[in-house]
């Protein structure tokens, strides 16, 4: 089998073109839109990851002297109804978003990705079932999806992610499958199947490496989507759970003192906006780089 | 055609069977019982019993699937926990509150997203293209509750124009219900407007290429009959199937929406009926807003046909 792996190359052989991936990477460089939406991404993750040894107070710190206090030298973006400074639960606001983004997106990628393969490769009675049950699932509105799985397993970040991740599966189950469709009937697909490769091997190093840059461009989209989903999941309270920073719960509580304190709804918003924007630039630069047909 | 629709009708059946049996499943596998919640602080186990007798919950599953979808497909789907009315009722009387705020978000993003994405695609590559683009993916990217509070705060709390809140119907005040709902629309429709311009822009940059809009030129005629006449006819075929895709995205925003403005509409029920743990009602919005959605997909279709003359012989 070892013999077998080195005889056979691993995507279809393009001798003389330059290598895919510079290529892809080249256009994705040149792609302004897209650079602009990694230096997004990265300032948020850099927020996220660096919360801790930032020197900000305690998030979830109280100062009754300082209830609804404007912006000021102390307090960079003002305080909110129980004192606590609004840019250090800004900035620990990041993480619960990022999280809740990637982690509801991976837990739709575990499950959507390997059941679309099933469904597209073998097709049959297995396709038949997951492909109905798909179209049932993506016949209820996303958001209606994942606030009434939230409400279901109760309010917590962790589960808001978990209703997010089920509301998104099917997304990634159909995007697969049809991607499966497509590229299984490759000759390269047929030539692994001829010299008696196992399925398991044609499925994890054909099938699965071809059908991923849509898949991957699509997860990218699907992450901004997601943390607007957390964010308005949390802001009707089934999300991340007071004291706990998460932007949307600092909306929620916004919304109640727009009179008296308009700051504290200003920039958990701004962020959302800006960390959502990054991720669909970042994506939509993505599918521009990995679409072979511009050039 | 008939024979067309009666097919896609037929297939659309199942898919509603399932959304079925996963709305009832919903219920049963998740944790908590929602009669704990009836019976009170004592949970005195006679009283248990009673509830669990009337609300047929010692059945089998099978059979209490059979019971709820055989009352479902009657118009039955169950009484609400808290109120005690039926779920249907409680649907029809919010129903139209949301249908009045996604008819006036639709005109929003119809006259915003549709000429911008003419402009977009017939202007493509240059600065007009750009702005467009970068103005929608932004609509897509702002949460469009946080619009909604940032317009609160300057529409009505700083200059005071529009009414925070509310809802007034349209048979008791016509303009009073349009200006309280003006707010609402124009937030939920940006959202929308976004994706609709997207969509028009791809759907007219494959058709403005095309040779009959060469044709169309080298007839001589006007600009503007050649993008609208010729090309945007022709576009509009896939734009409004995908406006019909939007049906879900609508009722998600409106839920939101409704919740910041208080509007006591669908979504308003919804997230109340969360809160309440009123799984009845859940179940019923779920099962309505899926056959909606699955209603909205049948219409596009036969809009496809209706827009397009050369699938009606087929």
């Amino acid at each position: 089998m070892a013999a077998a792996d080195r005889n056979v190359a691993k995507t279809p052989p393009a001798m003389d073109l330059p290598q895919p991936e510079n290529r892809v990477w080249k256009k994705f460089r040149s792609h302004k839109s897209a650079m602009l939406g990694v230096i997004l991404v990265v300032f948020f993750i850099g927020l996220a990851l660096l919360a801790p040894i930032m020197p900000i107070p305690d998030p979830s710190a109280t100062d009754w002297g300082a209830i609804r206090k404007a912006p000021s030298a102390a307090h960079w973006m003002g305080t909110d109804d129980l004192g606590r400074d609004v840019m250090s639960r800004m900035i620990w606001g990041a993480q619960a978003s990022l999280l809740a983004g990637v982690i509801s997106v991976a837990i739709a990628m575990a499950v959507g990705v390997p059941l679309g393969i099933v469904a597209g490769y073998f097709g049959g009675w297995a396709d038949a079932v997951i492909s109905r049950c798909t179209e049932a699932l993506l016949a209820a509105p996303f958001l209606i999806l994942a606030i009434a799985l939230a409400a279901f397993l109760g309010p917590s970040l962790t589960n808001a992610m978990i209703a997010i991740g089920i509301s998104a599966t099917p997304l990634f189950i159909r995007l697969t499958r049809g991607q499966v469709l497509n590229v299984k009937v490759e000759d390269y697909v047929d030539s692994a199947r001829a010299i008696g490769l196992p399925t398991r091997l044609i499925l994890s190093r054909y099938i699965l490496p071809n059908v991923l840059p849509p898949i991957l461009v699509q997860a990218t989209l699907t992450i901004a989507t997601a943390i607007i989903a957390e964010a308005s999941l949390s802001f009707l309270g089934l999300g991340q759970q007071p004291p706990a920073p998460s932007w949307g719960s600092m909306l929620n509580t916004a919304k109640n003192f727009l009179n008296q304190a308009p700051w504290m709804a200003l920039w958990p918003g701004i962020s959302i906006f800006f960390v959502v924007l990054g991720f669909n630039l970042l994506g939509d630069g993505l599918r521009d780089a990995l679409d072979p047909r511009e050039h | 055609m008939l024979s067309f629709f009666l097919r896609r009708l037929v297939i659309a059946i199942p898919t509603i069977l399932l959304i079925s049996v996963f709305v009832f499943a919903l219920q049963k596998i998740l944790p908590g019982d929602p009669l704990l919640v009836l019976a009170g602080e004592e949970r005195d186990p006679v009283v248990l019993e009673f509830l669990r007798e009337k609300y047929r919950l010692n059945d089998p599953l099978p059979v209490q699937y059979m019971t709820w979808i055989g009352n479902a497909l009657s118009g039955d789907l169950g009484t609400s926990f808290r109120t005690n009315q039926p779920v249907t009722e409680l649907i029809g009387q919010k129903l139209p509150v949301t249908i009045q705020l996604a008819m006036m978000s639709l005109i929003f993003a119809v006259v915003i997203g549709i000429p911008a994405g003419i402009m977009s695609a017939y202007r493509k590559g240059t600065v007009t293209d750009y702005i467009a683009n970068i103005v929608a993916l932004s609509g897509l990217s702002i949460p469009n509750f946080w619009l909604g509070i940032m317009l609160i705060l300057l529409v009505s709390v700083k200059w005071q124009l529009l009414p925070a809140s509310g809802y007034v119907p349209l048979t008791e005040d016509f303009w009073l219900s349009i200006k309280t709902m003006l707010m609402p629309a124009f937030v939920l429709g940006t959202a929308l407007a976004a994706t609709l311009m997207r969509h028009t822009r791809s759907a007219m940059l494959g058709v403005l290429t095309s040779d009959y809009v060469r044709t169309a030129r080298a007839k001589g005629l006007s600009e503007r009959k050649v993008v609208l006449k010729h090309a945007f006819r022709n576009a509009l075929t896939p734009i409004v199937t995908l406006t019909a895709l939007l049906f879900g995205e609508l009722i998600a925003g409106a839920v939101l929406t409704e919740q910041i403005f208080t509007i006591p509409g669908f979504g308003k029920l919804v997230v109340d009926a969360v809160f309440n743990r009123d799984y009845a009602v859940v179940q019923g919005i779920v099962l309505v807003t899926a056959v909606g959605f699955i209603v909205m997909n049948l219409l596009a279709d036969m809009a496809y046909f209706l827009l397009n003359p050369r699938l009606r012989s087929a």
